[in-house]
């Protein structure tokens, strides 16, 4: 009982040492040179900031349909909401702008599902994104089937589209690298020539050589009346491109896994499939999500060279956009747009694989 | 789907190409009831995709103008957009059946790439264009300027030969786009502004006041501007070239999409032979009579089409110029139909 009235009660900690003044303190004004690098700093961003938001809000124009409704004292949004659906879908028929709205609610489900823990079922989730619903996204888009009316290729674009390219590049150049770094570790000569120069080739030539291929020489050596779909060929170097990168990630994964753990799998008379797919990959792949999503990130940015053949992704559809007469000087409006589009899905991608390595925690970090 | 199409694919580039003999241009669009036509992306006034996700400009029309005589609706053609690299070797291996996408007619082109140049839709040219405040009259006066040009075209070269061959002295600002030049020009960083003048209208239409600056009247190159088709097709050629003749000719007759309906009953045996109602015209291209009223009536005579899309109608408002009939002091002049 002595004991608790003798005690001090617990007081909070003194104010110059907690909260945000203190935060403010420790970290922006410990020192007159700190104080003066802050205070620079403070008006450097305020002579940029203020303009920005200026131009991008306060004097910009929002209502509207037409270039006689944009004051031109800030910036024009009316562009961007004239051509919203045309950078969703591309030349996508409007009247069948239901499907694509289909395929995308369907895509962001899925990923959905597949990125959030708690959800069930996730095994069969999966086969069906990877096998299901490839299948029925072409039937709905593509058409043909069902009475639908046939969608030519070339009328995709957009959004659609480079979500399209990238979600392709990315389901199949996983595998395809996955085979080609084991294939490069292999003792089998030939097995390992071919995957060293199927990668050593790829990695060599530039991406937009690459597409330059496949859309310029290729239909020169097919005999004439014979045409491969573009965004196929498209799709095809572009898979082939990002899987040899792919496989090189990988194979670095493969390569910080101590030997000791094959030899131990193998000295337990593990055949090589299971030793590679019970033992060293899903060690190696928890190594490797900082690598496969600096890929994907990339290789979503590298959709838009597709613009060089003719493909409208979203950048290109956004200069196709630029050149209407009717719109003609509204360009900041539409790259910022696009920029600001696409910082949305590499974000989105960079924080979910942040999140997958705290989640995989396997203790190799220090 | 996909790897039966490969499969084929593959199997045939064992065939020999030269081997294959060509299906006649004319049969495959009507079998596949459409013109597929290879347009530049983005090219204000020539092609360029509108609100409503239909391609604009004086080539698509031109485009339109060959499937309304070909297949007789100016609805039916495949716009394939083409990089200014790919463009001929789409329109050689047969993925468009004609190139309407701003290329200059030249010598090596059309002698070189297996390709013809059915005739000039527009008479481009260099030239250029200055602040309205610095009361310039005539690209004579420019000696001494500081000129924004674009890096790696020809404009570069001609400029340098226009200054030389004038006698006069000029320092080049040089950018890689037609937007960063035009954004030079707005901000002051040079005097004038060289491309060709088709580029420069529409970079007139991008700054903040159109009206503070002029295009000069001197053009300094020669940019011929027109369709072309693969070379070895005769019968398609003549269509392709018959058409923007036929355009012509009603322009010159006075005949338009509004009055071509009264324009049948004519009595004037030019307008009755070019619309079918005296002879029939067509059938040398294997076309019905009225191939040239479908394009009128569909797509416009040349004036229209040209004011709709560069001329007075359109944001642009280019001056008829050289491509005024040979009438009216241009050098448009197309054959008779007879």
């Amino acid at each position: 009982m002595i004991h608790n009235q003798t005690m001090i009660n617990q007081r909070p900690a003194p104010t110059n040492t907690i909260g945000p003044l203190a935060w403010l303190r420790a970290n922006l004004f410990s020192g007159p040179i700190n104080t003066l690098f802050t205070l620079i700093g403070l008006y450097v961003l305020y002579l940029l900031v203020v303009p920005t938001i200026q131009w991008a809000f306060i004097n910009a124009d929002w209502t509207g349909t037409t270039r006689e409704d944009c004051s031109r004292e800030g910036a024009c949004w009316v562009f961007v909401k004239a051509r919203f659906s045309q950078f969703m879908y591309g030349l996508y028929p409007r009247d069948e702008v239901w499907r694509a709205n289909i395929v995308f609610a369907g895509f962001f489900a899925l990923i959905a599902w597949l990125a959030i823990p708690r959800m069930p079922f996730k095994r069969w989730v999966a086969v069906l994104a990877l096998v299901g619903f490839p299948v029925a996204a072409y039937v709905l888009l593509h058409g043909g089937y069902f009475d639908l009316p046939r969608v030519p290729t070339h009328r995709w674009g957009g959004l659609m589209l480079t979500l399209l390219l990238a979600s392709v590049g990315m389901i199949g150049a996983l595998p395809i690298g996955i085979v080609l770094a084991l294939g490069r570790r292999s003792n089998m000569p030939i097995v390992k020539s071919f995957c060293v120069i199927f990668i050593e080739f790829w990695r060599g030539v530039p991406l937009i050589t690459v597409l330059f291929m496949a859309s310029v020489m290729l239909p020169l050596f097919l005999p004439s009346g014979i045409s491969v779909d573009r965004l196929v060929r498209a799709l095809i170097g572009l898979t082939l491109f990002q899987s040899a990168y792919m496989a090189e990630v990988i194979r670095g994964g493969l390569q910080a896994i101590p030997k000791g753990q094959e030899e131990a799998a193998a000295a337990l008379g593990m055949t090589y499939w299971k030793r590679m797919g019970l033992i060293v990959m899903p060690q190696a792949l928890k190594m490797m999500i900082p690598g496969i999503v600096n890929t994907f990130i990339s290789l979503f940015k590298d959709t838009t060279l597709v613009m060089i053949i003719g493909l409208f992704d979203l950048l290109g559809i956004v200069q196709a956009a630029l050149s209407d007469s009717n719109w003609l000087g509204f360009s900041i409006e539409g790259y910022v747009f696009a920029a600001f589009v696409f910082w949305i899905f590499c974000f989105s991608m960079s924080r979910y694989s942040q999140y997958l390595e705290r989640k995989l925690n396997t203790g190799h970090k220090h | 789907m996909k790897t039966v199409r490969w499969l084929s694919i593959s199997a045939c580039a064992l065939v020999p190409v030269f081997a294959l003999a060509d299906t006649p241009t004319l049969e495959k669009v009507q079998s596949r009831d459409s013109v597929r036509c290879g347009v530049n992306a983005a090219q204000p006034g020539f092609s360029s995709l509108d609100d409503n996700d239909q391609y604009q400009g004086l080539d698509t029309d031109i485009c339109r103008a060959v499937a309304a005589a070909a297949l007789g609706d100016a609805s039916k053609v495949d716009f394939v957009p083409l990089d200014s690299v790919e463009r001929f070797t789409a329109l050689q291996s047969g993925e468009v059946d004609l190139l309407s996408r701003t290329t200059t007619w030249s010598s090596s082109r059309d002698t070189t790439l297996g390709l013809q140049f059915t005739g000039v839709t527009y008479y481009d040219g260099q030239a250029f264009m200055v602040a309205s405040d610095l009361g310039v009259q005539s690209a004579e006066e420019l000696d001494g300027a500081a000129v924004c040009t674009q890096s790696g075209t020809t404009s570069e070269l001609n400029l340098s030969d226009y200054f030389r061959i004038n006698d006069m002295s000029y320092d080049a600002v040089v950018f890689d786009s037609p937007e960063q030049s035009i954004a030079g020009f707005e901000a002051g960083r040079c005097d004038v502004l060289s491309s060709d003048a088709s580029q420069l209208y529409a970079q007139r239409m991008q700054l903040a006041d159109p009206n503070m600056a002029v295009v000069l009247p001197e053009i300094i190159s020669k940019e011929p501007l027109g369709p072309a088709v693969r070379q070895g097709d005769d019968p398609w050629f003549n269509i392709v070239k018959w058409s923007l003749f036929a355009m012509l000719n009603a322009e010159e007759y006075g005949v338009t999409s509004e009055n071509v309906d009264e324009m049948v009953s004519s009595e004037n045996p030019d307008i009755a032979r070019l619309l079918g109602q005296d002879g029939n015209y067509g059938e040398g291209m294997g076309l019905e009579a009225d191939w040239a009223y479908n394009i009128i009536s569909q797509v416009g005579n040349y004036a229209e089409v040209y004011e709709r899309n560069v001329g007075a109608d359109s944001n642009f408002k280019i001056a008829r110029g050289l491509n005024a009939l040979w009438k009216d002091g241009g050098i448009q002049y197309a054959p008779p139909i007879r």
